[in-house]
């Protein structure tokens, strides 16, 4: 830190969250950790909005009647529940809180390459949700999250057009965000800081990016075509106009699908530098964890017509999709093996961001295990539709991109804030999670593999004991999520101060100040190393 | 970095698109059966690399944005290519 500037009052330095004060300098501010806070609000918010969806959603199939909603209300739940979470947390969480917040900082350079892109990305993601809470609050949306046609394009009354244009802005927010990520990690290395040094987080933002930039539009076109389809009566999708309603299927899991890779690789890339921080450990097969990533990214554009299977897609193509969705199974596999493999002979703690890792890699295997399940033609025609699918999606988006989300938050949070939180909390908050969680989705495999279809308020009595179970558990997950809540806004008043490396970890990030100052590092590092040499213990500390 | 093009070159861009445009139009009113489609696209793809080579600088960019460029196209035939597997091979009668 420089010290030049005299501060007889607070002994605090000067860093990002008191450099200067105001309404002004956070909402107009161009810092990329100023950036990523406004982003962790925002989104939070969002979170908390999605989940008051899901627990009306569970509370609704508490009982085989419908009791407390209307078949109509019900629609409008589940539709919004995905929309608000896909499009408005799961998608963006990671990338622009802790993408933006350690790019950055893992590089050794001040800012993104371009910070003013930065915060107008964050802008139109705030218009984009404007439109998306209008769109709920004026009456909601009914079409499902996926916005299948000719439905949503021709017969549903609600507010088809005011959601699609939300998520069309939001889109944009997406693609300026991998572009700058791109761009910046392309550009902006520290000296000596190669490829091959990039801790495995940058990686995987990295190849996330790509599937932003690549993908993105052609979601936003897709959906800007439902709209002219309503607006206009143009026929894309209406066959009655000449269009065909499998050409929106395509064209939305043709983004939709790779978006789930979007969700969950900045996810394995938390993972990767938890788990070998906390088993003291160089990571097991670098490389192969690194071009894993980027073969999902690859691998991952080629699949979406298993979501297809029995929407009228020919069969050979869905032969050809199914084969192509156990590729992409591969470099998710050896991620896996690695993480595991990097634990072998480990001396393996168990703070509360490595409760979460463990957590991910035990729930991202079950997820993607009952995916290969999903991508098999034959059996994909007894569970499509069904609760098996709705628990697979969660055992990857829940079990594996919340924890980890939830784990990065507990690992960079003293770097964050430079407040330390009360770990016993934490591991607590971690193991509630992880029991909710199972007691909510465990029970859904069994009640969709007996045949409950997903998107009913009502389902035959037979099916109650496992939706109770399912229901218990999400209150249980409720408690969970709030817990971390409550514990790390404590630390930001009464936490210990955090040093510069609390976990002993390697990473640049680690060695600027907590919180970093502004300009993140006074001298430009130069990089001798490689990332994870933890067996080493001679990694510099500030 | 980027040596971008003379106007000259821009103008000669310029009048090659809106010449291939009045072809479109010209062929539109020709009736060459199966071949109606081809050589709309054959046009169309002629006019996009136009685009691409000159008035996006991809010409005189460097290897790494050629990449993303052609990695935009590879995807554009991931999605064209996967798509007609299935609507070519679609048991409609």
């Amino acid at each position: 830190m420089s010290s030049k500037t005299v501060e007889p009052v607070s002994e605090t330095p000067v860093n990002y969250l008191n450099a200067s004060f105001g309404l002004r300098s956070w909402l107009l501010t161009i810092d990329h950790k100023r950036i990523a806070l406004l982003y962790l609000v925002t989104i939070t918010l969002f979170f908390f909005v999605g989940g008051v969806f899901a627990l009306l959603i569970r509370l609704e199939l508490l009982t085989p009647r419908g009791d407390l909603f209307t078949a109509e209300t019900y629609n409008k739940l589940f539709t919004m529940h995905g929309l608000i979470m896909i499009f408005f947390f799961l998608i963006p969480a990671v990338p622009a809180v802790l993408g933006n917040f350690l790019v950055p900082l893992m590089i050794g350079a001040r800012d993104l390459a371009f910070p003013r892109i930065n915060l107008l990305s964050y802008y139109i993601y705030a218009v984009g949700g404007t439109f998306t809470m209008y769109s709920v609050v004026a009456g909601g949306v009914d079409t499902g999250w996926t916005f299948y046609t000719p439905y949503s394009s021709t017969y549903s009354n609600t507010h088809v057009t005011a959601m699609v244009i939300g998520i069309f802005i939001t889109g944009f927010s997406s693609i300026l965000t991998g572009l700058n990520f791109i761009v910046t990690i392309h550009k902006m290395r520290a000296p000596g800081l190669t490829w091959f040094r990039l801790p495995l987080f940058l990686w995987s933002i990295y190849a996330t990016s790509i599937i932003m930039i690549l993908g993105t539009p052609s979601v936003a076109m897709a959906l800007a075509l439902v709209a002219m389809e309503r607006l206009l009566h143009i026929g894309i999708f209406d066959p009655r106009l000449g269009g065909d309603p499998l050409l929106f299927q395509h064209l939305f899991w043709f983004y939709s699908h790779p978006a789930v890779y979007i969700m969950i690789l900045p996810g394995m890339g938390i993972v990767s530098e938890i788990v070998p921080c906390f088993s003291r450990k160089r990571i097991f097969g670098y490389s192969f964890v690194a071009f894993s990533s980027l073969a999902i990214a690859v691998l991952g554009f080629l699949v979406w017509g298993h979501h297809m299977f029995v929407a009228g897609q020919s069969i050979y193509a869905g032969i050809i999709f199914s084969a192509l969705s156990f590729l992409v199974a591969i470099p998710s596999a050896v991620k896996v093996f690695n993480w595991t493999a990097t634990l072998y002979k480990g001396s393996v703690s168990f703070a509360t961001p490595m409760l979460y890792a463990l957590g991910f890699i035990g729930l991202f295997t079950i997820g993607g295990l009952t995916g290969l399940v999903l991508a098999t033609l034959g059996l994909d025609i007894h569970v499509h539709d069904t609760y098996f699918v709705i628990a697979h999606f969660h055992y990857i988006m829940v079990g594996g991109m919340v924890m980890a989300y939830l784990g990065g938050i507990h690992f960079w949070w003293p770097k964050i804030t430079g407040r330390l939180y009360p770990d016993s909390w934490g591991r607590l908050a971690a193991a509630i999670i992880f029991i909710g969680f199972n007691l909510t989705f465990f029970p859904q495999f069994i009640v969709g593999y007996l045949g409950m279809p997903r998107r009913y308020h009502v389902y035959p009595p037979e099916f109650q004991v496992l939706n109770v179970f399912s229901t218990a558990g999400a209150s249980i997950l409720g408690v969970g999520y709030l817990l971390p809540l409550l514990y790390l806004f404590w630390s930001l008043k009464y936490g210990a101060k955090s040093p510069a490396n609390p976990w002993d970890a390697t990473g640049l990030e680690w060695m600027a100040p907590s919180p970093p100052p502004t300009q993140n590092f006074p001298v430009t590092p130069l990089v001798a190393w490689e990332a994870y040499e933890y067996e080493k213990r001679e990694v510099p500390v500030a | 970095m980027t040596h971008a093009a003379s106007p000259r070159t821009y103008v000669i861009v310029l009048l090659a698109l809106l010449a291939l445009t009045v072809v479109t139009t010209v062929v539109a009113h020709i009736d060459l059966g199966p071949g109606n489609s081809a050589v709309a696209m054959l046009i169309a793809v002629v006019k996009m690399l136009l685009v691409m080579l000159f008035f996006m600088h991809i010409r005189y960019e460097a290897r790494l944005t050629r990449l993303f460029a052609g990695a935009g196209l590879l995807w554009l035939l991931f999605m064209i290519g996967l798509v007609m597997a299935d609507v070519l091979s679609r048991n409609w009668r």
